[in-house]
């Protein structure tokens, strides 16, 4: 795992966390809807800035398997590199 | 038995003033709110200034959490959340927890066409095959209802929650939907107004009718000239206003400030046909609309002290004060007072009737009749009807019993209702 991926993608994730989540609750393995209560609304959302951020481009099917912070982190490595 | 229904909260998000205390302030004086607007000079706009209300940005993070305001385009959510939560705050009324819903409150807030710079970057988008890139946030900025969804998760509100729309009635329609929930007992509280996006894309269409004023890009305040003789075109405006309206009994139960009493009205169309036309009203149908107020709520013509008109300044104020005059029955110098807010704000079009009602109670309960800006040529189609001093053009200290307020709009509707000062 890419620590700086990792500590890019919790900044990314800070501002669709709810009030009662910290970003300090993130852990690789935090399940984003399930755990960390993000609106399912709003993974698009991340997904967009995730993008941006790491200036490449995640395809649908690859959404759907990024449930975990990890699994997430492991399309952005694999893309980045 | 119809329940009795009072006002509880104001809020606004005006051109001239963001907050009662300013917007009170303002009122008093005549301060315009009409400013130079550089964007609509670079667009080619023949009128050049308008009425925006101006938002610090720190004052956002009142009214929403940082997500929200990420990306947040939409100025009508950004007026209507403004005016709405300071209104419910000033009722005394607090937030529900995350557990809460509050079903004896509800929400109908009205708006026109809700998220324009919004839904321009949607386009953009779409066409450019960026669909994907328009993210979570379009739907709820560019729906009409995305206002009252914005307020009812704000708050917590239970009952009835939608969105009126009527063009330039929409504000003061809100007013009487609300009205006539409490009174029917089906809620307790309904907070109740419009709003109106800023910007080039909600005004240019009026531009393109040649229906705004042109002739004062270089003296933005003296703009907005309603009644008088050279009135030629409304300034557009936009901004917010909000009420709290609640039924008499749940108010003194919780010991709440009463501004005034909303006693009901009418609504109606001219049905397009007569002298109405798609952006002209039918006068019949205005008169019958004042007469069908004043009979819903047993008030006798003699008795208004002071009407907040529509009076835009397209030249049909002449229009508007004869059929006023037909309807009650009253002229020369026993016409009631008669004022325009846009004389300082402009027209701030679906915004426009709950930002002027909330100028009408703040008389009632300040006891005062504001001043006419720009008003010292009045049309001799008007003198002819109403004495001069009915129209004061500085604001007067004069105790204000029954007020009337009355809104019409594109479609050849036509909404008025009738506020009273509150005694037991």
């Amino acid at each position: 795992m890419n620590t700086d991926h990792y500590d890019a993608l919790k900044k990314i994730i800070k501002i669709y966390l709810p009030e009662d989540v910290s970003v300090d609750d993130i852990t690789p393995k935090s399940h984003l809807i399930n755990e960390l209560n993000i609106n399912s609304a709003n993974l698009v959302d991340v997904v967009l800035d995730v993008e941006d951020h790491f200036d490449i481009t995640i395809e649908d099917d690859e959404i759907e398997k990024m449930d975990t912070v990890a699994s997430a982190l492991e399309i952005i490595d694999q893309k980045v590199s | 038995m119809k329940k009795r229904v009072v006002i509880t909260g104001l809020g606004v998000c005006a051109p001239n003033g963001v907050g009662i205390p300013a917007f009170t302030e303002a009122l008093k004086n005549g301060t315009s709110g009409i400013r130079f607007q550089q964007q609509l000079a670079d667009l080619n706009f023949g009128c050049q200034i308008a009425g925006e209300p101006e938002i610090p940005d720190d004052l956002l993070a009142e009214y929403f959490t940082p997500l929200q305001l990420k990306d947040l385009d939409a100025t009508g959510i950004i007026y209507g959340m403004i005016a709405g939560v300071d209104a419910w705050k000033d009722a005394g009324l607090t937030v529900t927890d995350k557990d809460t819903v509050d079903y004896e409150s509800g929400i109908i807030f009205g708006t026109s066409l809700l998220g324009a710079e919004k839904f321009r970057k949607a386009i953009y988008l779409t066409d450019d095959k960026k669909v994907k890139r328009l993210g979570s946030t379009t739907v709820i900025q560019t729906m009409a209802s995305g206002i009252s969804a914005y307020l009812g998760g704000y708050l917590g509100c239970g009952n009835q929650v939608t969105t009126n729309s009527s063009a330039c009635t929409t504000g003061t329609e809100s007013i009487l939907m609300g009205y006539d929930r409490i009174a029917h007992g089906y809620a307790k509280r309904m907070l109740v107004g419009g709003c109106n996006d800023s910007g080039p894309y909600i005004w240019g269409g009026f531009d393109a009718m040649r229906v705004l004023n042109k002739k004062h890009n270089d003296h933005p305040e003296l703009g907005s000239r309603p009644m008088q003789s050279d009135a030629s075109g409304f300034i557009p405006g936009s901004g917010a206003g909000a009420l709290v309206l609640e039924s008499l009994e749940s108010a003194i139960a919780r010991k709440a400030t009463i501004y005034a009493e909303v006693l009901g009205g009418a609504v109606n169309s001219g049905g397009q046909r007569q002298s109405g036309s798609m952006t002209a009203p039918n006068s019949v149908a205005v008169q019958r609309c004042i007469k069908d107020a004043l009979e819903n709520t047993a008030v006798n013509p003699e008795e208004i002290d002071t009407i907040n008109g529509h009076l835009t300044a397209t030249g049909m104020c002449p229009t508007e004060i004869k059929n006023w005059s037909e309807a009650l029955g009253r002229s020369g110098t026993a016409f009631p007072y008669i004022n325009s807010l846009k004389s300082m704000t402009g027209h701030c079009l679906a915004a426009a009737g709950s930002i002027e009602t909330v100028a009408t109670i703040i008389e009632l309960h300040e006891g005062m009749v504001f001043g006419n800006r720009n008003c010292d040529d009045i049309h001799p189609d008007i003198t002819a009807i109403v004495a001069e001093n009915r129209i004061p053009n500085k604001t007067l200290k004069t105790p204000i019993k029954i007020a009337a307020k009355a809104s019409f709009g594109f479609g050849d509707v036509n909404c008025c209702m009738l506020f009273k000062k509150y005694t037991t």
